[in-house]
């Protein structure tokens, strides 16, 4: 398929809040996790858009929010010109066959108690797809054949099978209905590095056959490198930064994007030895009480006394299709701004609305 | 004499009514006083039910154990249990990968330190409080006066890990073994992890075993590799040359099967064909056999020996990849 260019899926600041509630008799809300907010992008027909970012930054419900597994708070989802979040009932349970998912932990998403053929033929049969016998049968064993599972596999239960072909039952699962978009959650960190690769090749294969459109959501960042073409990195709800995945890898401008690359270890010594490590100080803040300004600027070895804590920084187009929510991105690429230590700030895990950490005591630069 | 020589450890886990199951075969390898020595595999290899059978922590039941655990030339496989309890957390210390399921909930962090030094150290809880207070401050924990009364759960993973790391390191142990120690953070407490312990060891001179699937961690910290595959050592290398000159036909598959941040882009991965599942025993040729490219008939007839290579690593393969030939 090369009628690419028109975007399939526009996102339009779309925020994902989740209610904290408290007390015995009422349910009173005492806060708000703010999982996803304001994340605007566009992801192309037959592109593949890899959304990266640490545990708790709001990527995982972002992909859930475009499938309306979760339901957004704001903003609009634009799915190939229909606004998804204006649909309902019938209407988006139609949608969804266009839209399918793969998750993390093929055992967990899998029933235990169904056949591999049940589980491919209930979501045929869901969307009134499994008239016709022998056009179903044929049409399972095609999907088998293509993410490479013998037919033999229709009778079995999915605890015969490996990780690695778990994790392709589930492929197959999502892949039956001949959908547009796929998200896929974390598809390959459950599995074994030597299974890893088989599956980023098999996704790879089945986008060139079909013009499948992605979405894949994962936290390491050389998968991401590896199948996407476009690259978003999330810090907090928010997207930090956007570019094309060599772009974004040349060069990286968000400073936490640099911190998030220069953590991850590569496998040759001659490159780790030599290597200078941007250690961020502390932990993720808490979602729930997100620092004011730029969510980041509790960490960032680079935050300025002015703007940095009180300004918002929008995702703007700095260079050639190179998006960066930063003040300063252009001073810091030009290297005008040196980074500085940054104090460890107490960070607590996420539950309830804890206390208010007040925002941290920037340094000027030298 | 080395710090710890592990020679042909051995545990085969036997159920009743089921067939017996080699975990670990013959392993053996040595750890100098201040060397970090990795063992890498992917799961069901075997490298944490080694790290377990070195601290004399797997189930007493169940499991037979066999071969020598030398430490300091006393085989710790035949100390008595309250011997082996003296020297555990004293002596040779283990940090493992879940924090929060290794930390006691219902016990203030603080304790939980402090419990070490009053064990092994003979302090009062006060002196031991205080001691600790120091300890977490070492490890980069902020605040460590008010983290001595908090709980497990008050505080982040990373936190955690580092609260664990303080603990394993209360005594100055001359050994400390991680089990996996970051494969449950993200990857910028990952750094700061590794950097932690790599200062560690370097400034108390402890020496370290680190068991990981993650051939980058091994590539910034260990000065010897062993790869595991099936519960035997495949191949043991000085890191820089395995790295660029893997020998083992697993090895090289799985240093070529990873994605890299530093590999262009575009380029197919060679995945390594069939999965972990697919071996057959050691007794009937070499476990990786099935799923090898190099494969030749001598694999299939009996376990190949693991003999030492020209470059001073040791390599147990009938048909290694040509030592010319580099990773990627």
């Amino acid at each position: 398929m090369t009628e690419q260019t028109g975007p399939l899926v526009e996102l339009r600041d779309v925020k994902v809040h989740f209610p904290i509630k408290s007390g015995l008799l009422f349910d009173r809300t005492i806060g708000y996790v703010y999982a996803v907010d304001g994340v605007s992008l566009s992801i192309r027909k037959g592109e593949t858009y890899g959304l990266v970012g640490e545990s708790g930054c709001g990527k995982s419900t972002l992909g859930r929010g475009l499938l309306r597994l979760v339901e957004p708070t704001e903003g609009e989802i634009v799915f190939d010109g229909t606004d998804v979040r204006s649909l309902k009932g019938e209407a988006m349970r139609h949608a969804r066959r266009r839209m399918q998912m793969i998750f993390q932990d093929p055992l967990s998403s899998l029933d235990p108690r169904q056949s591999v053929e049940s589980l491919l033929v209930e979501g045929l049969k869901a969307h009134g797809l499994a008239g016709d016998k022998a056009e179903t049968n044929r049409r399972l064993r095609e999907t088998l054949e293509a993410v490479g599972l013998p037919a033999s596999a229709l009778s079995k239960y999915p605890h015969e099978f490996s990780g690695g072909q778990r994790q392709r039952i589930g492929i197959a699962r999502a892949l039956v209905l001949n959908p547009d978009l796929i998200v896929a959650d974390e598809p390959v960190s459950a599995l074994d590095v030597s299974i890893q690769a088989q599956v980023l090749n098999l996704l790879e294969d089945l986008q060139n056959e079909r013009g499948l459109t992605y979405l894949i959501i994962a936290h390491d960042l050389a998968v991401v490198r590896h199948i996407a073409d476009t690259v978003g990195v999330m810090y907090l709800g928010g997207l930090v930064e956007e570019a094309s995945s060599d772009d974004l890898y040349r060069e990286p401008m968000h400073p936490y994007t640099r911190a998030l690359m220069s953590a991850v270890p590569v496998p040759d010594p001659v490159v780790e030895d030599r290597r200078e490590r941007i250690l961020l100080a502390g932990d993720l803040p808490s979602p729930t009480n997100p620092p004011s300004g730029c969510r980041f600027h509790t960490r960032c070895p680079w935050a300025q006394p002015t703007r940095c804590a009180e300004e918002r920084p929008a995702l703007r187009d700095v260079v050639g299709g190179h998006r960066v929510a930063c003040h300063f991105a252009e001073d810091i690429a030009a290297g005008r701004i040196r980074p500085h230590e940054v104090e460890v700030e107490l960070v607590r895990p996420a539950e309830g609305t804890g206390p208010l950490d007040p925002p941290g005591e920037l340094i000027p630069t030298p | 004499m080395s710090l710890l020589d592990v020679r042909d450890l051995s545990v085969v886990f036997q159920r009743r009514g089921e067939r017996p199951f080699t975990a670990v075969d013959k392993v053996s390898f040595t750890v100098e006083p201040g060397q970090t020595v990795g063992l890498v595999g992917e799961s069901g290899c075997g490298k944490s039910v080694t790290s377990l059978a070195i601290m004399g922590l797997l189930p007493k039941r169940g499991n037979k154990v066999g071969g020598e655990v030398l430490f300091d030339g006393t085989d710790l496989l035949k100390l008595r249990p309250n011997d082996m309890r003296d020297r555990r957390g004293r002596e040779i210390s283990m940090i493992f990968q879940d924090p929060l399921s290794s930390l006691n909930p219902v016990i203030p962090i603080g304790v939980q330190v402090a419990e070490v030094l009053e064990r092994h150290q003979g302090r009062d809880r006060k002196q031991a409080l205080r001691e600790a207070r120091d300890l977490l401050d070492a490890v980069g924990i902020p605040d460590p006066q008010r983290r001595l009364s908090e709980y497990p759960h008050q505080i982040s993973g990373g936190m955690r890990q580092r609260a664990l790391i303080a603990i394993a390191l209360a005594c100055k142990p001359r050994l400390l073994i991680a089990d996996e120690p970051t494969t449950a953070l993200d990857v910028t407490i990952q750094a700061q992890i590794l950097t932690l312990l790599k200062q560690l060891v370097d400034d108390t001179g402890t020496a370290l075993v680190m068991i990981t699937h993650d051939l980058g961690v091994v590539a910034g910290l260990c000065d010897t590799v062993n790869v595991l595959y099936g519960g035997k050592v495949v191949e043991r290398a000085r890191r820089h040359e395995l790295f660029a000159h893997a020998r083992h036909p697993y090895t090289h598959g799985l240093l070529n099967s990873v994605p890299r941040l530093d590999s262009p882009r575009g380029e197919r991965l060679h995945a390594i064909r069939g999965s972990v599942s697919d071996n057959i025993p050691w007794t009937e040729g070499c476990a990786f056999a099935p799923r090898c490219d190099n494969v030749v008939d001598a694999c299939l007839e009996g376990p190949p020996p693991l003999e030492p290579t020209a470059t001073g690593g040791d390599l147990r393969c009938n048909n290694p990849v040509s030592e010319e030939v580099t990773v990627r």
